[in-house]
C-alpha cells in the first residue's frame, strides 16, 4: 500500500489544530496523522512500505537491542526537545555496547489536546536527528489517551545495532588498574532542563548536551577494540553510573575532583540549587573504562572528535570488595561518591 | 565561581591544616560540636575530617530542621494533606520523612493526596492564587533562617487578600536548642560525653546575630565561633576554637564576618516578631519538650494559621524502636553506634530522620564517610 496525501480532503491542521481521540482510533484521522507527520518527516524506504513491521537483512555477528522511554518535562528545552532526545537516547544505549546502530522504532503516546504544531515540531526534530545520525526510524506506533492521562507526549524508541567483531564491552569488565575517562563536561543536560522548569526558571547560557555518540564510539572502538566498559551517565549522573559499574565489576574507583570537567555555569547553578553536579543528568556524555596502556591513545582519539574535545582521564579502578567510589576532593580531603538517593529532579529524560 | 571557590582553595586548606597541627596540644582531645547540618554536610563533602589531627573530632549537632521535627508533626501534616480540597506545599526534604504507620508525604501523594514540592514560599503563594477553590497549606519548617520568608508570605497573603492560604508553622529556635543540649543530664551530670566548643550557625546567625550566644559562652564556659558554611570557614573556625580552648578562653568569636554582625538582621527580626510569637514549649526529636523553642502564628494572623484553620486533633506518636536519632542529635552517640544504621536504615529506606535529610548526620556518614579500610570494618571518620 502506498500513501498519497490526496486521499484526505482536508489538510492536517498543524497550525492551530490539536490531537484528538480520533488520531489514535485506527481510522482515517490516524492514517492522515501518520502520513502527514511521521512518514513525511521520518521519510525512508522501510517506513514507506507501510507495514506493521520493518524487514531488513543483517550480516552475521552479534546484534544489540535497546529501548528507552522518554517522558521529559518540558517538551522543549535549551539545546533540544523530546524528539531529538528520544533519538539520541536510544542510539547512545545501543552504541554503549560498541555497536553501530542500524535502525530505530518509535512508539508515541499522545495526550488529547496536544497542539499539532508542537507534535510536528517534535517529529521534525526526530527526523532531523535520525537523518543526521544516519539511523532511520523504520517502524512505529501511535496511541492517544484522554486529556489528563499523559503529559503532552511520551515517546519510546527502540534501536538495534551490530557489534563489530572482536569488541566485547560490558559493565562487568572493569579491572583494578584500569583508567576512567569521560568525553566532556558533566551536568549540562540536567541544568538546562532545570533552567526551563516552570517553577525554577533561572537564566543560564547552558544548553543540553543531547547528542548521538555513536560516531565517537565508532572511532574509539576502532582505535582500541579492547575497551572494557562504556556507559552514558544519564539519570543519576556520573556518580550513579560509576557506582553501577563498580558494583557490576566488583571493584572500587578513585576519582580526582580537579580532573572532572564541569562548566562554571553548571557549577554555579548547582551551587544555587543545592545540587551536586556529579549527580546531574547528561545526554551526550559517556564514561569509558580501559586498560591503562590504552588510555592515552583513547584520550587522543576522543579529543580529536567534536563530541570529545573536553575529554579527560578522571580516575582509576582499584581493588575494593565494598565497591566504593571514592574521590580526592579539590579541597584536599577525600570522600565516598555514593549512589544517588531519591530523586534530584523528576522527569529529566 | 567567584566568592565560592576562594573558600574552597586547596593551598589555603593545607596551610590551615598545618596551623591546626601546630596549635593542638597532643595530650588532650578536642570535641567540637557543629550545631548546623550545613557544617556537617561541608565537613563530609569536602573531606575536612581528613585534614584534622586525630585528636580533633567533630560532634554532629541537631541543627538539621528535618531531623529534629518529631514524627507527630509529620503525622499532623499528613492529616492536613488528606483533608478534602487541601494542597499541601512542602520542601522536598520532608517528602520522604517516615511518619507513623509506615506513611510519609511521598506515600500519601502516591495514594492520591495533593502534595506538591516547592522551592520557596512564593511558589506556595502562587499555587494558592491559581487555585482559589482549594485550600493551600504551606508546611513551614526551619530555624531562624527560613522563618522570615514564611513571615513575608503571610504578610503577602494578607495584602493579596488570599482567603485560601495558611501555614503549618514548625519554625524552631537555635539558642533554645543549644541551651537544652548543654543542660542535658548526659553533659552536666553523667559526664558521659563532653563537648568542648561550638561552631555557631552561619545562616541562622545572619538573622539573629552573634549576640544571643554570649550567654552560653559565659554560663557554660564553652567557646563559640560563628562559622561560615564553606570548608575553609570550618577549618579557620576550628583553629579559632582550639586556640580559645588552649588559652582557657570561652568567648563568642565571629569567623563569618562577611555576613554576620553582632545584632543580626533587625528588619527580618521585626518582621518575624510582627507575625509570629513564642510557643511555651515545642517537642523536638532528640531533645524532647524544649521551653520557648519554637514559633507559632500570632492570633492576629489566625486565618493564615493552619493549626487554627483546620480541626486536626493533637497526635501522640513515638519514635521507631531501636532508632538512635534522639541520642545522635544530642551528640551522645555516633550514627555508627546505631544498630539500624546501614542495616535496615539507609537513605533509600530511612527509618529515622537523620537518614533522610542530606544535612542529617546519618545520611552524611552513609553517603560520604562510610569507606572502610579494605577488609576491616574500621571507620575512617571520627
Amino acid at each position: 500500500m502506498t500513501m498519497s496525501p490526496k486521499r484526505f480532503s482536508v489538510r492536517l491542521n498543524t497550525r492551530d489544530g490539536a490531537v484528538d481521540m480520533t488520531h489514535g482510533s485506527g481510522g482515517r484521522a490516524m492514517a492522515q496523522l501518520i502520513e502527514a507527520l511521521f512518514v513525511k518527516h521520518f521519510d525512508n524506504d522501510l517506513l514507506r512500505q507501510a507495514n506493521d513491521q520493518a524487514a531488513f537483512d543483517v550480516s552475521g555477528g552479534r546484534m544489540v537491542m535497546s529501548t528507552d522511554g522518554h517522558v521529559i518535562s518540558p517538551l522543549f528545552f535549551p539545546g533540544g526537545d523530546i524528539g531529538s532526545l528520544s533519538v539520541h537516547g536510544t542510539i547512545n544505549d545501543v552504541a554503549m555496547s560498541g555497536a553501530r546502530p542500524l535502525y530505530l522504532a518509535a512508539g508515541f503516546i499522545l495526550e488529547e489536546g496536544l497542539p499539532l504544531a508542537d507534535l510536528e515540531k517534535i517529529v521534525i526534530s526526530m527526523g532531523q536527528a535520525a537523518r543526521a545520525a544516519n539511523v532511520p526510524i523504520v517502524t512505529g506506533d501511535t496511541k492517544v489517551v484522554e486529556k489528563g492521562k499523559a503529559d503532552g507526549v511520551f515517546i519510546t524508541t527502540t534501536g538495534v545495532g551490530m557489534v563489530p567483531e572482536g569488541v566485547n564491552i560490558s559493565g562487568d569488565r572493569a579491572r583494578p588498574g584500569d583508567v576512567i575517562l569521560v568525553n566532556g563536561s558533566m551536568g549540562d543536560h540536567g541544568v538546562a532542563i532545570m533552567s526551563s522548569r516552570e517553577n525554577l526558571q533561572f537564566e543560564t547560557t547552558i544548553e543540553s548536551d543531547s547528542a548521538a555518540l555513536h560516531s565517537l564510539v565508532a572511532e574509539m572502538v576502532m582505535a582500541v577494540p579492547g575497551i572494557h566498559c562504556l556507559r552514558d551517565p544519564t539519570r543519576g549522573g556520573l556518580a550513579t553510573t560509576l557506582n553501577e559499574l563498580a558494583q557490576q565489576s566488583r571493584v572500587g574507583m578513585n576519582l580526582y575532583e580537579t580532573r572532572i570537567p564541569i562548566k562554571p555555569a553548571v557549577n554555579a547553578a548547582c551551587e544555587l540549587l543545592g545540587l551536586d553536579p556529579l549527580y546531574v543528568a547528561n545526554e551526550g556524555k559517556l564514561v569509558c573504562i580501559c586498560a591503562q596502556e590504552n588510555a592515552q591513545r583513547l584520550l587522543d582519539v576522543m579529543q580529536a572528535h567534536p563530541l570529545g574535545r573536553q575529554a579527560a582521564i578522571i580516575g582509576d579502578v582499584v581493588e575494593d570488595p565494598h565497591g566504593f567510589v571514592q574521590m580526592q576532593t579539590s579541597f584536599g580531603g577525600s570522600r565516598v561518591v555514593d549512589w544517588l538517593t531519591g530523586e534530584q529532579l523528576p522527569r529529566i529524560c | 565561581m567567584k566568592y565560592v571557590e576562594e573558600f574552597r582553595r586547596h593551598d589555603l586548606a593545607q596551610q590551615l591544616a598545618t596551623a591546626i597541627r601546630r596549635e593542638v596540644d597532643p595530650d588532650r582531645h578536642y570535641r567540637l560540636m557543629e550545631f548546623c547540618g550545613g557544617h556537617t554536610h561541608a565537613i563530609f563533602r569536602y573531606g575536612v575530617q581528613n585534614l584534622m589531627p586525630a585528636n580533633v573530632s567533630f560532634v554532629h549537632g541537631p541543627g538539621c530542621p528535618v531531623c529534629v521535627l518529631p514524627i507527630a508533626r509529620i503525622d499532623h501534616a499528613i492529616q492536613l494533606a488528606q483533608q478534602e480540597d487541601v494542597i499541601l506545599c512542602t520542601y522536598a526534604d520532608l517528602l520522604r520523612v517516615p511518619a507513623s504507620g509506615r506513611k510519609s508525604l511521598l506515600r500519601i501523594k502516591a495514594e492520591g493526596a495533593d502534595v506538591r514540592m516547592v522551592y520557596s514560599t512564593q511558589d506556595a503563594l502562587r499555587i494558592a492564587h491559581e487555585n482559589p477553590d482549594r485550600e493551600v497549606v504551606f508546611f513551614a519548617i526551619g530555624f531562624e533562617t527560613t522563618t522570615p520568608p514564611t513571615a513575608v508570605a503571610i504578610k503577602q497573603a494578607q495584602n493579596m487578600g488570599l482567603k485560601n492560604f495558611s501555614v503549618f508553622c514548625n519554625h524552631v529556635l537555635t539558642p533554645a536548642a543549644i541551651q537544652n543540649i548543654l543542660e542535658s543530664p548526659e553533659l552536666r551530670e553523667m559526664g558521659a560525653v563532653s563537648i568542648d566548643g561550638f561552631f555557631g550557625p552561619s545562616h541562622v546567625s545572619s538573622i539573629i546575630g552573634s549576640q544571643p550566644y554570649e550567654f552560653f559562652a559565659e554560663e557554660f564556659q564553652k567557646p563559640v565561633v560563628i562559622a561560615g558554611f564553606e570548608p575553609l570557614d570550618v577549618m579557620q573556625s576550628a583553629l579559632m576554637l582550639i586556640r580559645q580552648l588552649n588559652e582557657g578562653r570561652h568567648e563568642v568569636e565571629n569567623e563569618y564576618t562577611r555576613v554576620v554582625t553582632r545584632e543580626g538582621n533587625r528588619k527580618a527580626q521585626r518582621l518575624v516578631a510582627e507575625v509570629m510569637e513564642l510557643r511555651r514549649y515545642f517537642e523536638w526529636r532528640g531533645l524532647g519538650r524544649v521551653p520557648y523553642s519554637a514559633l507559632r502564628v500570632k492570633p492576629s494572623f489566625a486565618e493564615f494559621d493552619a493549626e487554627q484553620r483546620f480541626d486536626v486533633p493533637t497526635i501522640q506518636a513515638s519514635d521507631i524502636k531501636g532508632c538512635e536519632c534522639p541520642r545522635i542529635l544530642r551528640g551522645v552517640k555516633k550514627p555508627t553506634d546505631c544498630k539500624l544504621f546501614g542495616t535496615v536504615c539507609t537513605p533509600e529506606n530511612p527509618m529515622g530522620s537523620c537518614m533522610v535529610s542530606s544535612e542529617g548526620a546519618c545520611a552524611a556518614y552513609w553517603s560520604y564517610g562510610r569507606f572502610r579500610k579494605s577488609g576491616t570494618e574500621q571507620e575512617s571518620v571520627a
